[in-house]
């Protein structure tokens, strides 16, 4: 079973050669590269549920100049998110894109970026770890420059132009590892990392290239008009997926190399960033005219969110206290995900049917999407974080934990930031629900708007209602106080 | 001699990052901008090709090599993306 973890980076990656190869085909090639690789995924679960961690050591060449694959259940889960966002926004995009050549281009990167997202997540080496990030952020800004807009080129470009800072930052600290402890592997550098000059300064590196590309407060300047500009499947995966994969990356190299550098100042200063980026992102949300925008500041607000959880894992020495709180990250995580592509790809139908996503001006929206219109309303149930949706659970662990730790401030943070997520959400769908006077009735566009909708489904209710597997899967990720206390 | 040949090299891939950093994150000119990360990127790959060396009588470490020309492959594609971008953004300044 360890080739499933192949097979979910090689299907995607052979489908974007094939679409290059047989353009006409690129449709059907890349429905079933996505769909392959779901199965991969599923697959790779199903085993890391029943086995535990998997690694593979490709071609056989054992790790140090060979390259390894690992997926434990924080990487599983991903993983699988990542195939179906992918499945849900490919399906959707069979009918998006209306101009031939934009649609085989549109294929071309997106198998790219899946694959790039997918060894990203199963990487066992910081080397690799760099190249994914690479593959990623050219393949991201590529698709984001799609359009050809002037507005479009300009985002594509700033996007790229910052991910390149973040990754030779990332790099810097990764060839300051290789000259202070002789290795790229992520589990021989856990051991061996600790205090001291050489691990600071690769820590600050890395951390502040992966903060520019999960745009945390205060780089998160790149993001809105990066994701407001794209077409709409492709701010799907981008604002639910390639944050996040940088998000993964602080996550990882926290809870394992750099475990024993983490001090509770410096943990205690990515939760207040967190805490004003939901606030400054809920804020922006609200003031928002165009649907796009809207969706592209939640996710900053999002973001911030998982930055809260990382005070109350990365300095706790109780082991539930910190389960608790990562499954609770989880949960938030993956939520996110689902309701923030089903949130675009449902823009991606208003602003088609429309011809704008002007918030003020959707009056009749929902006389005439109304599937559509649904799908807004469960996403937005979701970002509020009301139940059932997995946000809930997630937002109920952070307070929980936020009580346990005596984080007081953590209340205040989560209450501001659900009132305020509740505040753009209602002001979209009361535009949404307005009556037009002559309401202009759509004819069935399932292909697009079922696709959302079962994203939007999965969010609210999936998630919330059957979550437990989410924290077995996580049961014995990376102890308290690293893995050499 | 050769420890000094080797830290004169690292420092002045650490001088080319830091230069280069600084000038990507101050000047506003596109073209300038891209010109800075390359320039960063080369400080970097000379530091890590200075890592390599170990002595006239050994082979040089072989895993920062491969790494400098994966990194130059990468570099290489970035930029080529970059300039694409900024030519078309001038034609449509053009139109």
């Amino acid at each position: 079973m360890t080739d499933s973890l192949v097979w979910s980076i090689a299907l995607p990656l052979s489908g974007a050669i094939l679409s290059v190869l047989l353009p006409r085909a690129a449709n059907g090639i890349g429905l079933a590269s996505v769909l392959g690789s779901l199965a991969a995924a599923l697959a790779v679960i199903w085993t890391v549920a029943d086995q535990g961690p998997l690694t593979y050591a490709i071609g056989g060449w054992t790790p140090g100049l060979g390259i390894a694959l690992r997926a434990d259940g924080l990487s599983a889960l991903l993983l699988l998110l990542s195939a179906l966002v992918a499945v849900a926004a490919s399906v959707y995009a069979t009918a998006y894109f209306r101009q031939a050549e934009q649609r085989q281009r549109f294929w071309t990167l997106w198998l790219l970026l899946l694959s790039a997202l997918h060894a990203l997540f199963l990487a066992a080496d910081l080397f690799n770890l760099y190249v994914t990030l690479e593959l990623l952020g050219l393949s991201a800004a590529a698709l984001t420059a799609l359009s050809g807009q002037r507005e479009a080129l300009e985002a594509a470009l700033r996007y790229l132009l910052l991910g390149l800072l973040g990754s030779l930052a990332f790099l810097a600290g990764v060839a300051l590892l290789y000259t202070g402890y002789g290795s790229l592997d992520i589990s021989t550098l856990t051991h061996r990392l600790s205090p001291g000059l050489t691990g600071w300064s690769a820590a600050a590196l890395m951390t502040s290239g992966l903060l520019i590309k999960t745009a945390l407060f205060p780089l998160h300047f790149w993001l809105p008009p990066a994701h407001a500009n794209a077409p709409a499947p492709v701010s799907a995966i981008l604002s639910a997926l390639v944050v996040k994969a940088a998000f993964y990356l602080v996550l990882r190299l926290w809870l394992e190399p750099f475990a024993s550098l983490s001090t509770p100042e410096l943990v205690q200063m990515l939760g207040v960033l967190g805490a004003i980026a939901v606030i400054w992102g809920s804020w922006q949300a609200l003031q928002a005219e165009r649907l796009k925008l809207l969706a592209a500041y939640s996710t900053l607000a999002q973001i911030g969110y998982l930055f809260l959880f990382l005070p109350l894992i990365l300095e706790t020495s109780d082991e539930t206290l910190r389960h608790a709180a990562l499954g609770g990250l989880l949960l938030m995580a993956l939520t996110h995900g689902l309701a923030k592509s089903a949130l675009f790809l449902a823009a991606g139908v208003v602003q088609q049917h429309a011809g704008h996503d002007r918030i003020a001006e959707l009056r009749g929206t929902a006389q005439a999407l109304p599937a559509t219109t649904f799908t807004l309303a469960l996403a937005g149930v979701a970002l509020i974080g009301l139940p059932p949706s997995g946000a809930f659970l997630g937002k109920w662990q952070l307070i929980a934990g936020a009580l346990q730790a005596e984080l007081w401030w953590m209340l205040g943070v989560v209450l501001a930031g659900s009132l305020l997520a509740a505040g753009y959400v209602f002001r979209l769908l009361g535009h949404a629900f307005g009556q037009a006077r002559y309401p202009a009735r759509s004819l069935s566009i399932g292909r697009q708007e079922i696709p959302a909708l079962g994203l939007g489904l999965a969010a609210t209710l999936l998630l919330g209602l059957f979550s437990a597997p989410v924290w077995s899967l996580l049961a014995g990720l990376a102890p308290a106080g690293g893995l050499n206390p | 001699m050769i420890l000094d040949t080797q830290l004169l090299y690292g420092l002045v891939g650490i001088f080319l990052f830091s230069l280069g950093l600084s000038s990507a994150f101050a000047s506003s000119a596109l073209l300038r901008r891209i010109l800075a990360i390359n320039v960063a990127g080369a400080g970097l790959f000379l530091l890590l090709i200075a890592v390599a060396y170990r002595g006239p009588e050994i082979n040089p470490d072989p895993l920062p090599h491969a790494l400098v020309l994966t990194g130059i492959v990468v570099a290489f594609s970035a930029t080529a993306l970059a300039l694409a971008l900024v030519k078309r953004l001038r034609e449509t300044d053009d139109d």
